[in-house]
């Protein structure tokens, strides 16, 4: 058992476990932040997909022993405006399609989305179905064809 | 199944129903509260007198002389309505949520019939209510099919009580009153909302009533596009499903499983070592295999990995795909009808074993306790569950509290109560409460699957008529346990001679034929192996109509005709030609498409619901050689259009959600997502294994189109279109690659990917994650 501090949706924690207790459980079953969900474990389904300093990544895949004090974790409940409450462009977005069945997956598509659009806008493109090709977090409701129409909606507004 | 509703023959228009009276009840409550009975006895005796479609007077809607005491009342089965005081409605539905949408359709009809803003109607799930019976399962696409005038009448009856009960304070004539957005008027002037007249309308006793429900051309919600009620929720986070609960001491837990399906544990050698590992709270023995708690789940599978135990065999050890497909070969019956003066095409379809596993594995939190126990999963046969753990629990009925929880998925998965099973064994025996959740190796690998079947066809044709068609589908039996969600009828299923005709019952109810094609024989036959089997969404249909379809498409060229022209020539209706002329008109069928692009389309009917989907498909090198990683990208469907009439559609956003589902699953069955047995277990344990349609297979182009309300009743909608995908896609796939396809899906043949071992049955979580990220 050792002690581990780094941010998570702007605040700061501190946990005290197992070194290579993988991130998801540090969040779910110790912090109780729940939007991150289980899908397989092993960065596959990408089920979990949350933010580290901006960028998407899987928390399943990550032993808390490799998240640092410097390190801001976002999850889906920390994607809203800090300051207004404001849903991100993408949860509007997800909304306006009504992309959601089960939703079970969807904090992760969402989360993915995001970084998918940033990634793209930063190499000075717009998303295409190329990008969408890469983009693994699996849907089992079959939500695909209105994530996609979500994400190119939400990526004219952010 | 047994509870469908009388049916009409297909494309028969409904008959005036509308303005029939239906039975409700008053309850006796401190606000108002009205229900309705599920099941048989809604209609009431007298046909509607009245046809003018105005606000009816008090004795039409509120026939005192009708009413029945409390005494007399048989009033456990009933499914309440609850108006509160701050204006809103409260409805526990007894039903499963698994994504299908049904609490927002719910929701809709309740708004609906009570005028009140969709806004104050809230709808959550009903814990296990034994006293249903029946009607507590959810399945068969029939839950919308049940509920559609239960709910209304009940919320009739509440909208009948608020207009007498505002109508006495104001001394006025009911029929001079309007309600709209949950606001009573009067035309002189009064004005109330629903929750400030909640006390007064209450009724101090319950009495049946009969209720008039509006009519049609009345409606201004049913039938209009909207977003579900939980999408917010599910956007931000917040929606729970069962492991997100917070049960006081509900540790994780997760259970060690052998590595063929039903293998048992002799010992364990190493219990006190993983006992002793970090966050380990108890190490124990079940029927499924070794139980670990642990302060997180990482810590369970680290335990779980570390188990050193002593298997011993399962019930299928020594099949794979091949043993079984032998088996059931042997076990078809016989094609009756020789060609005799006609021609005839013979046909023979193999579909592999296919998971039902949804993206939430198989979970459940349970409280045992000497005296009760408390349970809480994502169920469909809640009333089965409840009574199941009662008895291995050896408690009352009525001391064991089952919860359903919101599903993340099913596709037939949550029918079954595994993991509720196994998490009330593992707390009763570790004398703790548990969160028990399943790995996705063993979903995959130990999960309910649909099961290995063979499907042959004879279609005998004469002068441009088909005289005779003949299917005889073989298949590992089904698991239909959980019956029709109640415990005597599960129970009924298991018998050896129960199940099968449980099995046939579900085939004949199911399998309909919606073209003339002269004599014609659908037959099942069951072989039974101990796989864990369970219907998945669309249950027999997907397989048995990709058969049929592509069998069409052969007598369409051996006749002569085009695939779209003789659909239209052989299907029984105009309801039936007009979906599949839609299909073939936003599809437009026909168009050019290059060199190993083609069309497909398909037809089905059922649930009193009709489905046509036109597909485009690629087979060409660039698009089926795309790299990426742990994939396989092609062929792809490219293009689909999907048109549903669901007789009377109540959310078409919903509907067509549903049905962009249903188009993905079928694209997987044809062409990608199947299970392969080896040795006595799946070798699938991954995502990444089983391929299900993924970013990279779904069609860039999907259009659905909901059509216009056909009948005043709704018919199945949430698995209607998985068959016609299914079918569409390979249809598109013969057409192009010009040889028709008989081995689904048609990767199989194929292992693209590397099995992860049996032994540790899970693997280990990476821990290299930071570096794939963007």
């Amino acid at each position: 058992m050792s002690q581990h501090t780094f941010t998570v949706n702007g605040k700061q924690v501190t946990v005290d476990t197992d070194d290579k207790v993988r991130l998801l459980w540090v969040l779910r079953d110790l912090l109780g932040i729940t939007g991150p969900k289980y899908g397989c474990g092993i960065n596959v389904c990408k089920a979990c997909t949350s933010h580290i300093n901006g960028k998407a990544f899987n928390p399943c895949s990550v032993p808390v022993s490799a998240i640092g004090p410097d390190d801001e974790i976002t999850t889906i409940e920390g994607i809203a405006d800090p300051a207004t409450g404001a849903l991100h462009p993408m949860q509007e977005a997800w909304l306006e399609q009504d992309v959601a069945q089960c939703g079970y997956c969807q904090p992760g598509q969402i989360m993915a989305a995001i970084a998918k659009v940033k990634q793209a806008r930063s190499e000075g493109r717009e998303i295409s179905d190329a990008d969408f090709d890469e983009i693994r977090n699996i849907c089992r409701c079959g939500t695909y064809s209105r994530i996609r129409d979500a994400v190119r909606s939400a990526a004219a507004k952010m | 199944m047994a509870h469908q509703r009388r049916s009409r023959r297909p494309g028969e228009q409904s008959p005036a129903l509308e303005r029939r009276r239906f039975l409700g009840y008053l309850l006796a409550a401190p606000t108002l509260a009205v229900a309705a009975r599920l099941g048989g006895d809604l209609a009431a005796p007298a046909p509607a007198s009245a046809a003018i479609p105005s606000i009816p007077g008090p004795a039409d809607i509120l026939d005192l002389g009708d009413a029945l005491t409390l005494a007399a009342a048989p009033t456990s089965g009933l499914i309440a309505i609850q108006l509160n005081r701050d204006d809103s409605v409260s409805f526990a539905v007894p039903r499963a949520e698994v994504g299908q949408g049904i609490t927002t359709t719910i929701a809709m009809l309740i708004a609906e019939e009570l005028d009140l803003p969709l806004s104050k109607v809230g709808v959550n799930l009903a814990d296990a209510r034994p006293e249903l019976v029946f009607n507590q399962l959810t399945g068969g696409s029939n839950s919308v099919r049940s509920l559609f005038h239960p709910v209304r009448t009940a919320a009739a009856v509440a909208r009948a009580r608020l207009l007498v009960t505002a109508a006495e304070q104001w001394k006025v004539d009911p029929a001079t009153l309007t309600m709209s957005q949950g606001v009573i008027r009067s035309s002189s002037g009064h004005t109330a909302s629903y929750g400030s007249l909640a006390e007064a309308a209450a009724s101090p006793r319950t009495e049946e009533v009969s209720a008039t429900l509006k009519d049609p051309s009345e409606f201004t919600l049913i039938g209009k596009p909207t977003t579900r009620l939980d999408a917010l929720d599910a956007v931000t986070g917040r929606k729970q499903f069962t492991m997100d609960l917070q049960v006081p001491d509900a540790l994780p837990t997760m259970i060690c499983r052998p590595p063929t399906i039903n293998g048992t544990v002799r010992s364990v050698a190493n219990l006190a070592e993983v006992t002793a590992m970090p966050g380990v709270t108890d190490v124990v023995t079940v029927s499924s295999g070794v139980a670990v708690r642990a302060a997180t789940f990482g810590q369970c599978i680290d335990a779980v990995r570390a188990l050193s135990v002593d298997w011993g065999p399962g019930t299928v050890d020594g099949e794979t795909d091949a043993s079984v497909e032998q088996k059931l070969r042997a076990a078809t019956l016989p094609l009756a009808l020789p060609p005799v003066l006609t021609q005839s095409i013979d046909a023979e379809f193999v579909f592999a074993f296919a998971s039902n596993s949804a993206l939430e594995t198989n979970c459940a939190i349970a409280d045992v306790r000497p005296d009760g126990a408390e349970i809480w999963s994502g169920l469909k046969s809640p009333i089965v569950a409840q009574e199941q753990i009662a008895a291995m629990l050896g408690l009352p009925i009525p001391s064991v509290k089952v919860h359903v929880v919101t599903g993340g998925g099913s596709f037939g998965r949550k029918l079954f109560s595994d993991a509720a099973l196994e998490a009330a064994e593992i707390s009763k025996k570790i004398g703790k409460p548990v969160k028990l959740m399943w790995h996705r190796a063993d979903d995959s690998r130990h999960g309910r699957t649909h099961p290995m079947s063979i499907s042959r066809i004879r279609a005998n044709y004469a002068l441009g008529n088909v005289v005779s068609y003949e299917q005889r589908h073989t298949s590992v039996t089904t698991d239909f346990g959980h019956g029709l969600g109640e415990i005597l009828t599960a129970v009924a299923a298991k018998l050896p001679v129960g199940d099968v005709g449980f099995s046939q019952t579900v085939f004949l109810l199911s399998q309909s034929m919606p073209y003339n094609f002269g004599a014609t024989t659908q037959l099942l036959n069951e072989v039974p192996l101990k796989f864990h089997t369970s219907s998945m969404r669309n249950v027999y249909s997907p397989n048995v109509v990709c058969a049929r379809e592509l069998v069409i498409d052969q007598l369409a060229a051996k006749l002569g005709q085009d695939p779209l022209t003789f659909r239209r020539n052989f299907l029984k209706n105009d309801r039936f030609r007009a979906v599949l002329d839609k299909a073939a008109e936003v599809g437009e069928w026909g168009r050019e498409l290059p060199d190993g692009m083609a069309q497909g389309i398909a037809f089905h009917w059922e649930y009193k619901s009709a489905s046509a989907v036109l597909m485009e498909i690629d087979c060409r090198p660039e698009t089926v050689n795309r790299k990426i990683r742990d994939a396989v990208a092609g062929p792809r469907v490219t293009r689909a259009v999907a048109v549903v009439d669901a007789g009377l559609p109540i959310n078409p956003r919903g509907l067509e959600a549903q049905t962009i589902g249903c188009v993905n699953d079928g694209i997987a069955l044809a062409l990608t997502s199947s299970l392969h047995i080896d040795n006595g277990l799946p070798l699938e344990a991954s995502w990444d294994n089983y391929f299900y349609t993924r970013q990279w297979n779904t069609p860039p182009e999907l259009e659905v189109v909901v059509m216009p309300a056909t009948t005043g009743e709704p018919g199945g909608a949430g698995e209607l279109a998985v068959a016609s995908s299914f079918a569409a896609a390979a249809c598109a796939y013969g057409r192009a690659v010009g040889q028709m396809p008989t081995r689904f899906p048609i990767n199989h043949g194929t292992l693209s990917f590397e099995p992860k071992p049996k032994v540790p049955p899970v693997p280990e979580s990476p821990v290299d994650g930071l570096a794939y990220t963007f």
